[in-house]
């Protein structure tokens, strides 16, 4: 195919086709704000590639990357320590470059990574069925809600307190389409999480329930109450995993009766990557198996009876079902999934249990001091490996003043919940096996020093 | 009893005041191999041409239309253990649901089986 750049009479012509007057027509959906409207300031017409690279080394040293300094973020997305095999396998190209496996004839060595990295998210799901993945953990989450929505026929979703609010506001975004009405709630300082007010919310016009499980300021609970009156009443449960580290050690939402498992994989293989990509995780029982969106694979035997694997259900994408698909996702993160694969097959299930307890064990140490503090009290019955400390004052500021001597300490619930008072003086405080000794005191000490 | 048929290649057999819906040989032999079947619940309010059910294939996953308006008053639950059943004896065996007819009026309009032929012929 040969590339021709197009002259103005051919963008004219394009322009009358689909009629349109000029370019800017077809950006009317850009908020004016958002729009640029003269040349970016500061960015030079050109520059020497030394120059530029010089200029962005030097840049990015003004940030705190994680790994060089004591680090105790999380809300979401988790710092582990993920093997050097695991970047030394998928940068082969074999993986790095195999495109979408839709020849099931010549990309065996992908479909059977998919079909294994399937039955793991399954098995630690607690669940029949999972898929190729989804884009993130909060996509995930509301296409959980939309197949819901399209098995029960019902179009109300009531979301937990506990549910992460980026979660929340993909789920606003999505259903300001789809008519979807959201029943939110802001969570509260407290060791209870909102599942009285949940089982007062679910009746008969309830589609699903949506419970993230630990919950965003760490508190975990028993969900079989909730599933119980959810199937009482018709709807179903999703519950929504941001740390699937956390099922090394805590049981299974499948176990206790979720319909639906969604979450984030981050946490299993792929670093935080300043934010993406990430890999959503989709799994669900059986029964509902043809309402699930994404990519799905399955085993099966050739012409000769040998077991292979391909790419099932694809009838219902949307490449071949349309506007009456389960989803428009027609693709998976696939490289992200075969590092969280990869990462969990090195661990095995012995290797994950024994993460979790080193997770929850380094979380009870840095409770235990950080709690020593004047005024710093833990808001949690229990938690995995993130926590919620209550502060004496504004923990904005707080986290602000820990930067200045170097410590990433958590995040404030003021950054995720901007405006809310009665929780502003909540720290979100992570801590993975990555978190040595010597971290935690230097947290203390420079916390203890900044609440003086 | 009288059968009739759809352009969308739905054959529909009245008896009275009810009748029995499916999709025509020539319609299962396009589709292939089929592996699922969703009928509509019993009491759905069908519209003529709306959305009645759905028949999946290994390739395509179609949609079968109401012939005439009506109301769902029996569907096939062998079609959910054996979805073949509509490859194998699609006229037959193989039905899809049972409604009760709104308006017999609408019956007009719909071929026999020697215009639905020809019309076959003519694809």
């Amino acid at each position: 195919m040969r590339y021709l750049p197009l002259t103005q009479s051919d963008r004219q012509a394009m322009l009358g086709v689909i009629g349109a007057k000029t370019i800017d027509d077809l950006f009317v959906d850009v908020p004016a704000e958002a729009q640029l409207d003269g040349p970016i300031q500061g960015l030079l017409n050109h520059a020497s590639e030394m120059a530029v690279e010089r200029f962005f080394s030097n840049l990015s040293r003004q940030n705190m990357a994680a790994s060089h300094h004591p680090f105790f973020l999380g809300a979401g997305a988790y710092k582990h320590h993920v093997p050097a095999s695991v970047d030394h396998l998928i940068q082969r190209g074999e993986f790095l470059t195999a495109y979408t496996p839709y020849q099931p004839e010549i990309a065996q060595g992908t479909l059977q990574m998919l079909f294994e990295f399937q039955t793991q998210v399954a098995r630690l799901f607690g669940c029949d069925v999972a898929n190729a993945s989804m884009y993130d953990g909060s996509t995930a989450c509301w296409e959980a809600i939309g197949m819901a929505g399209r098995i029960t026929k019902k179009s109300k979703a009531v979301l937990s307190a506990g549910l992460h609010p980026h979660y929340v506001s993909v789920a606003e975004t999505m259903a300001k389409y789809t008519g979807d009405t959201l029943d939110i709630a802001k969570p509260e300082l407290g060791s209870a999480t909102d599942s009285a007010r949940l089982l007062e919310a679910i009746d008969g016009e309830t589609s699903c329930v949506v419970v993230q499980y630990p919950d965003i300021l760490g508190r975990i609970e028993d969900l079989s109450a909730i599933a119980a009156k959810a199937h009482e009443c018709g709807a179903l449960l999703i519950a929504v995993v941001t740390e699937p580290v956390a099922l090394g050690a805590i049981r299974s939402p499948g176990e206790m009766g979720a319909d639906i498992v969604v979450g984030e994989g981050q946490s299993i293989g792929v670093g935080l990557q300043f934010g993406g990509p990430y890999v959503g995780l989709f799994a669900c029982k059986e029964k509902f198996v043809r309402q699930m969106p994404g990519r799905l694979c399955g085993e099966t035997v050739d012409a000769d009876g040998k077991r292979g694997f391909v790419l099932t259900l694809s009838t219902r994408e949307q490449h071949i079902r349309r506007e009456k698909a389960t989803s428009n996702i027609c693709t998976n993160s696939g490289l992200c999934a075969l590092a969280f694969s990869i990462h969990l097959t090195l661990l095995g299930e012995k290797g994950l249990r024994d993460l979790a307890i080193l997770n929850h064990a380094k979380a009870v140490q840095a409770v235990d001091r950080l709690t020593q503090i004047k005024g710093v009290s833990l808001i949690n019955d229990g938690f995995f490996n993130e926590f919620t400390l209550q502060l004496p004052r504004e923990a904005r500021s707080v986290v602000r003043a820990l930067a200045d001597r170097k410590i990433l300490g958590g995040v404030s619930l003021g950054r995720l919940y901007p405006g809310v008072s009665e929780l502003e003086n909540g720290l979100l405080v992570a801590v993975t096996e990555i978190v040595t000794d010597e971290d935690i005191e230097a947290f203390a000490s420079a916390l203890e020093e900044i609440l003086a | 009893m009288t059968r009739y048929f759809t352009q969308d290649h739905e054959w529909i057999e009245v008896d009275g005041e009810t009748a029995t819906v499916g999709i025509t040989d020539y319609a299962q032999g396009q589709l292939g191999d089929i592996v699922f079947a969703e009928v509509p619940a019993v009491g759905a309010v069908l519209k003529k041409g709306g959305d009645a059910a759905v028949v999946e294939s290994v390739k395509a996953a179609s949609d079968v239309y109401a012939p005439v308006s009506g109301t769902v008053i029996e569907n096939n639950e062998a079609l959910e253990a054996d979805p073949a059943l509509v490859n194998t004896d699609p006229e037959g065996e193989g039905w899809f649901f049972k409604l009760e007819l709104a308006d017999a009026g609408e019956l007009d309009g719909l071929m026999d089986a020697a215009a639905y032929q020809a019309f076959v012929e003519g694809l």
